[in-house]
């Protein structure tokens, strides 16, 4: 019988039991990718290899009577931006095709560590620019809900992975909401730690100050047991934080939000948002006043500019990062043939390598960093980035941590909305504030709009460094949910009419 | 007004070092029109007074201690150049024919 459908903590103890191997584990999951993945196209990359070398590895230790850790043998997705050596990373673009790092990432080294089995890369936006996944040069990513939608993005591969049973574990990375939005459509779970809570090396940048990898899965345990197996201090990353790292799978398994004061924030609650999403959101409220939580109205009102102030900063930041893609050390190069100088040959390959968002926010970041534009528009961004981290400041005063939903709506159809940029950019406009201020952010399932029967995601929020509390609400509200519909919502998605 | 022109993309493509065709500086010099138009907001609430923030964290100069430890190989560091020739990334000519 297949285990695909189980969590990460129940295959954990079943390995751990001896019930069943992590070699045979591995394989339903490989045979599982088979069998959906030309429909789904999570994976732009499998490591078969690889992955039953690491699964007898942990199966040979286990036999020796190792002490191993929670999730040691069980599968995982990897976004295909953090480089893993000598596997394809592409980061979903042209420029990086058949590039396979010298190196592991901080966040692979510590996978590995843990014993967890690294299936395959999966597909997302190009270098991580997009809420769609269509924005991969390789094709979009199908939503298993509903294979005529996206997955969201950035992370669509991973996100999708998990809905379709691919994979009971996924790491995904978040600049302005690439984690938990493709999280809230797909009916999954997705975490952005606090900034500097998760190593960055091998994480190719997009906009640094931003940018945070994070654990994805199908539910609130199984994100935080991968969170600890992530998390920690990492020196070859000089913005990761050098303190314990917090409580998160304790605090999953607390089942108790007494006393707590969840602020729900004005400014991205309502105006704009779905209705269905509205109304799962306010039950899910209910449910956590329920638990014993106290519900408080909070306004954040300078919200209202970060979509804006994102939208220069983040650019900015990736016009300068993706200067690296030169053709000159790594990656693809064009018109070479021996007459042309490099800056022609660069000019070429940058012209052949990205694609159009890329080339879009390359050129928007270079117009907001030139000379007698940068006032205007990137340092304005960064006067509003003080402002939104004022507000999240006075909001924490008045609760211990702070909701809304996810994203505006459920997941669209794929092509709806990829000839228009700012009404693509909206997708982020909840998520957009916790990367601004480098907090914490999760998004969980809290059920299926009523008008379309899909997914809609409902965000918490913590303080830096108090990444335990969003899994404490996370945890409680999941399983109120769960005990109000007598299942988890993932089981309830429609078989996959696979093609 | 348009805030920005089909010659300021093409400048700013050279500036970024991207070859763009005619018809791609059209595309993008009406798609960025647009999302400057949108962006331009934050400058609503930039008073002079605020100082700017350009990272979340208060972090400064992290030093390690200067200990030589391993790193990449020489064949590893080149391992993903699109040319090599005798342990070094090839590239093309980088200075104009003699003058």
């Amino acid at each position: 019988m297949s285990s695909i459908r189980l969590s990460a903590a129940e295959l954990g103890a079943a390995l751990a039991k001896g019930e069943i191997t992590s070699v045979e584990l591995t394989n339903q999951h490989f045979d599982r990718i088979a069998e959906v993945d030309t429909s789904v196209h999570a994976f732009l990359h499998l490591d078969k290899e690889g992955a039953l070398a690491q699964a007898n590895s942990v199966d040979a230790k286990r036999a020796a009577g190792e002490k191993l850790g929670p999730i040691a043998g069980v599968p995982l997705a990897l976004k295909d931006v953090l480089t893993q050596k000598g596997i394809p990373t592409t980061c979903g673009s042209k420029m990086l095709e058949g590039w396979r790092p010298p190196y592991d990432s901080g966040v692979v080294t510590k996978l590995k560590d843990a014993g967890v089995v690294i299936l395959g890369k999966t597909n997302m936006d190009e270098f991580a620019m997009g809420s769609s996944t269509e924005n991969s040069a390789y094709g979009p990513t199908h939503n298993p809900w509903d294979l005529t939608r996206i997955p969201g993005g950035s992370g669509g591969g991973s996100s999708a992975s998990l809905a379709a049973f691919e994979a009971p574990l996924a790491i995904g990375t978040d600049t302005g909401g690439s984690i938990r939005q493709p999280a809230a459509v797909t009916g999954t779970v997705g975490v952005k730690p606090t900034y500097g809570g998760v190593s960055r090396y091998g994480l190719v940048a997009f906009s640094s100050s931003l940018d945070q990898a994070g654990p994805c899965a199908r539910t609130v345990l199984d994100t935080a047991l991968l969170h600890e197996a992530i998390a920690g201090h990492d020196p070859r990353d000089s913005t990761s934080i050098n303190s314990p790292v917090p409580q998160v799978v304790a605090a999953a398994k607390r089942l108790d939000v007494k006393g707590m004061k969840i602020g729900v924030v004005k400014e991205i609650s309502g105006e704009g948002f779905q209705a269905g999403v509205r109304t799962r959101f306010e039950e899910s409220l209910q449910l956590l006043v329920e638990a014993g939580a106290e519900i408080v109205e909070v306004s954040c009102p300078n919200f209202d500019y970060a979509l804006a102030a994102y939208y220069l900063i983040a650019p900015s930041e990736a016009s300068s990062n993706l200067a690296r893609f030169d053709s000159m050390r790594y990656g693809i190069r064009v018109g070479d043939d021996g007459n042309r100088g490099a800056e022609e040959v660069m000019n070429l390959t940058r012209q052949v390598g990205f694609g159009r968002e890329v080339k879009r926010r390359i050129i928007l970041g270079t117009y907001a960093l030139s000379s007698g534009y940068y006032d205007a528009y990137y340092g304005s961004a960064q006067k509003v980035r003080t402002l939104i981290k004022r507000d999240f400041e006075a909001a924490f005063t008045k609760a211990d941590v702070l909701v809304s939903p996810t994203a505006p709506t459920t997941a669209f159809k794929i092509g709806e909305k990829s000839d228009d940029p700012l009404a693509m950019y909206l997708n982020d406009i909840a998520t957009i504030p916790v990367n601004m201020a480098g907090i914490g952010g999760m998004s969980l399932p809290c059920g299926l709009a009523p008008e379309d029967g899909l997914p809609v995601g409902f965000q918490i929020m913590s303080p830096v460094m108090q990444d335990d509390l969003m899994y404490r609400v996370g945890g409680t509200l999941e399983a109120a949910l769960n005990s109000k519909w007598g299942h988890t919502l993932i089981s309830q998605i429609p078989d996959l009419q696979v093609r | 007004m348009a805030a920005i022109s089909r010659d300021d993309v093409a400048h700013l493509a050279r500036l970024a070092r991207i070859e763009m065709s005619a018809e791609e500086l059209d595309h993008m010099a009406s798609e960025l029109d647009v999302i400057l138009g949108a962006v331009a907001r934050v400058q609503e609430v930039a008073g002079q007074d605020v100082p700017p923030t350009s990272h979340p964290l208060p972090m400064t100069n992290i030093f390690r201690a200067d200990v030589v430890k391993p790193s990449l190989t020489n064949e590893e560091a080149l391992s993903g150049a699109p040319a090599k020739v005798e342990e070094r990334f090839k590239v093309p000519q980088i200075l104009g024919e003699a003058e």
